[in-house]
């Protein structure tokens, strides 16, 4: 038996496409189902879901359940479960609203419009948020109540915290500054949209080298350099696509206009620029590589996975495990307030019922993405493309038209669906 | 023959744990010389894996005390076990099963790069050796233990024990769930182990592969230590009388 696992070097054997390249199917398949969504809205609205524009829009909406979901792929993986993540995006939103237009300016006098109150309400929503978050996972690891039980109260606590900082108020319009996290009011322009596509295909084809010297420095097998070519091409060509798709969108005349009138100039004839990627955009890019290389490349990463696939060896292993449950709500609570940062930023304004829900679409992204509930399996990738999959079903179907309520059907229905496929692929292909 | 006139490596000494009511063990004292295996027999229910896992630090004792190397040692925890280099391989393997031969064979002490990331290439490289040398058939090094057949996961388990340079080891019927090439494994690096003059407790249900593998067998009934025999002066039948009776044999009695 053991000569039909050991295909190694000194073994040739014909193998498919995939597997000399050695991309994961699965997420493979979840890109496929995607394009496939993609090109069936774009066909259906004549051309108007694959629109600039669109993509623009659909990635900004997208940004904040996606934040959250990276985190609670983490959760999920431990074996736990956050209800509140919603109602803790509207506390942390709340926070900073009310920091950056009533604590900062009127109790501590810093002027309206001052650089330093964006930075100081970001800051005290993290701190916030974190704290929060690192209190429920205190509850969970260390009085042992179950996750579930803890945050169905967060549920609650949280969404009314919000409402009493606030009174109920909708609170904005929020600082200028701050307002740049939000999408269409924060790009990075062409041309350095196109220096931050350019610096990803490198860090992308140096991490894909750095790789494959690594693996041939202890002589393990590696995959034909053709191989390593084809996936570099693919991935450069897919950033660079998408750097292009959002440069593409331009800004408004009118809006264009506005721009220079606030500098001192007029606009040359014919002037047009797109607006490229959107602050928000970076910042998901930016949390994901970082969540991938937590999950993969760190002990915290390694202790959390192995919780999850087993408490007990973990904890006999020397893992701290409730430690590491307060550092994974922790950094669930970060990530809301980052979230909610961006949230607010978008519509400009803290309203009392933001986040409403979203601890549903998270967990539903992560599902989608291919976190198995049962624990120790979860991706960050998996999570981000989950939330975008979900996002691109709800905007696409109101482009279409489809009422309101059949929406969440068919919402709901697809979260199922998708964890029926993702069992029976499991099946198939015998991974646990 | 064991040298057993010098420190004893480890000295469990009256060490009791009661589980609400119950007395899981009662004042039970055993000690363990390098290179010497000690076997603990008893029903199921004895009390030897709940002795053991104060060693290991699973379990705290209520009173008692454990030596190593004739120093007195606090035990809180599997850390601290581990901090005495004390490896245990439990019965349920205590695996990850999610995880692949190497991130559990490292769990809890990565390699890591100047970084601090973990570098799984080196890790990988030293599983590869150590299970060379284990297991030699052992190729799936990519796959998640569940992916192993129990024999691997047994050698993964085994190669966790033993790469950390452990001076004590406790095996919790590791040849339980084992075929009989498998079990001859095992047999075949306790014997090593040994000649490294590692102390091993092995506890099994199996008496004539304690009167094979161990030197010494401490029998325990209803949580207390029926006695502690060198295997060459009794029979399986002692033993078996030892672990059923809870009598010691005549000829030892004396």
């Amino acid at each position: 038996m053991a000569d039909t696992t050991g295909s190694d070097a000194t073994s040739p054997r014909r193998k498919g496409l995939l597997d000399t390249l050695e991309v994961d199917t699965r997420l493979l398949g979840m890109i496929g189902a995607f394009v496939v969504l993609c090109l069936v809205f774009n066909f259906v609205t004549e051309g108007r879901f694959l629109t600039p524009r669109n993509v623009f829009n659909l990635t900004i909406q997208t940004v904040s359940v996606a934040l959250m979901a990276t985190g609670m792929v983490f959760i999920i993986v431990t074996r736990h479960i956050d209800l509140s993540v919603g109602s803790l995006l509207a506390t942390c939103s709340a926070v900073m609203a009310m920091t950056q237009t009533v604590v900062l300016p009127n109790w501590l006098g810093f002027d309206y419009g001052s650089g330093a109150i964006a930075p100081l309400a970001l800051i005290a929503g993290l701190v916030v948020g974190t704290l929060i978050g690192a209190f429920n996972g205190w509850l969970v690891g260390y009085l042992t109540i179950p996750a579930f039980i803890v945050t169905l109260g967060g549920l609650l606590v949280w969404r009314n915290v919000a409402w009493y900082l606030t009174n109920g108020q909708t609170i904005g319009p929020l600082d200028e500054t701050f307002q740049l996290l939000g999408g269409i009011n924060g790009t990075l322009g062409e041309t350095g949209s196109w220096i931050v596509g350019a610096v990803a295909v490198v860090a992308a084809i140096l991490a894909l080298a750095s790789a494959r010297r690594s693996k041939k420095a202890h002589d393990f097998p590696v995959k034909p350099l053709w191989a390593e070519v084809v996936l570099g091409v693919v991935i450069a060509v897919v950033i660079l696509g998408f750097v292009a798709l959002l440069n593409a969108y331009d800004i408004p005349e009118n809006r264009l206009e506005r721009m220079f009138e606030a500098r001192g100039e007029t606009m040359p004839e014919g002037y047009t620029e797109g607006y490229g990627i959107p602050y928000s955009v970076l910042l998901l890019i930016l949390v994901a590589v970082v969540m991938t290389v937590v999950a993969r490349k760190t002990r915290l990463g390694r202790y959390i996975f192995a919780t999850g696939g087993n408490p007990d060896a973990a904890e006999l292993s020397g893992i701290n495990t409730r430690l590491l449950t307060v550092k994974v709500f922790a950094l669930m609570g970060f990530l809301c307030a980052l979230s909610a940062a961006v949230a607010s930023a978008r519509l400009t304004f803290h309203s009392n019922d933001i986040g409403t829900l979203d601890e549903l679409r998270v967990i539903a992204a992560a599902v989608i993405g291919g976190t198995a509930l049962a624990g120790g399996i979860g991706t960050i990738y998996g999570a981000i493309l989950g939330a975008l999959i979900m996002q691109s079903l709800q905007s696409g179907m109101a482009m279409v038209g489809v009422d309101a309520p059949f929406q969440n059907i068919v919402v709901g229905a697809v979260l199922v669906l998708a964890v029926l496929i993702d069992i029976l692929y499991r099946k198939r292909t015998g991974a646990k | 023959m064991v040298d057993r006139s010098g420190t004893p490596l480890v000295e469990l000494k009256d060490i009791s744990i009661a589980f609400g009511g119950v007395k899981a063990v009662d004042h039970v004292s055993v000690d363990l010389y390098p290179g010497e295996v000690v076997g603990l027999l008893g029903h199921n229910g004895a009390g030897k894996s709940t002795l053991i896992k104060c060693l290991s630090g699973a379990y705290r004792q209520d009173s008692g005390d454990v030596f190593i190397n004739g120093q007195k040692a606090a035990i809180n925890n599997p850390r601290d076990a581990r901090g005495y280099n004390i490896e245990t391989i439990y019965q349920t393997l205590a695996l990850a099963d999610n995880l692949d031969a190497s991130a559990n064979l490292f769990l809890g002490r990565e390699i890591v790069t100047p970084l601090g990331l973990v570098n799984e290439s080196a890790m990988e490289a030293e599983t590869r050796k150590i299970m060379n040398r284990l297991n030699p058939n052992f190729r799936k090094f990519n796959a998640p233990v569940s992916a192993l057949s129990g024999g691997q996961r047994q050698s993964v388990a085994i190669a966790r024990a033993v790469y950390f340079n452990a001076r004590i080891l406790i095996m919790d019927e590791p040849t339980a769930a084992l075929g009989p090439a498998e079990t001859q494994m095992v047999a075949e690096i306790i014997q090593e182990l040994k000649r490294q003059g590692i102390g091993i407790f092995l506890i099994d249900h199996d008496v004539h592969q304690v009167k094979r593998l161990c030197d010494r067998a401490a029998v325990m009934k209803n949580g207390e230590l029926v006695g502690c025999v060198d295997v060459d002066d009794v029979s399986t039948d002692d033993l078996l009388g030892m672990i059923i009776a809870g009598k010691k044999p005549e000829h030892l009695a004396a």
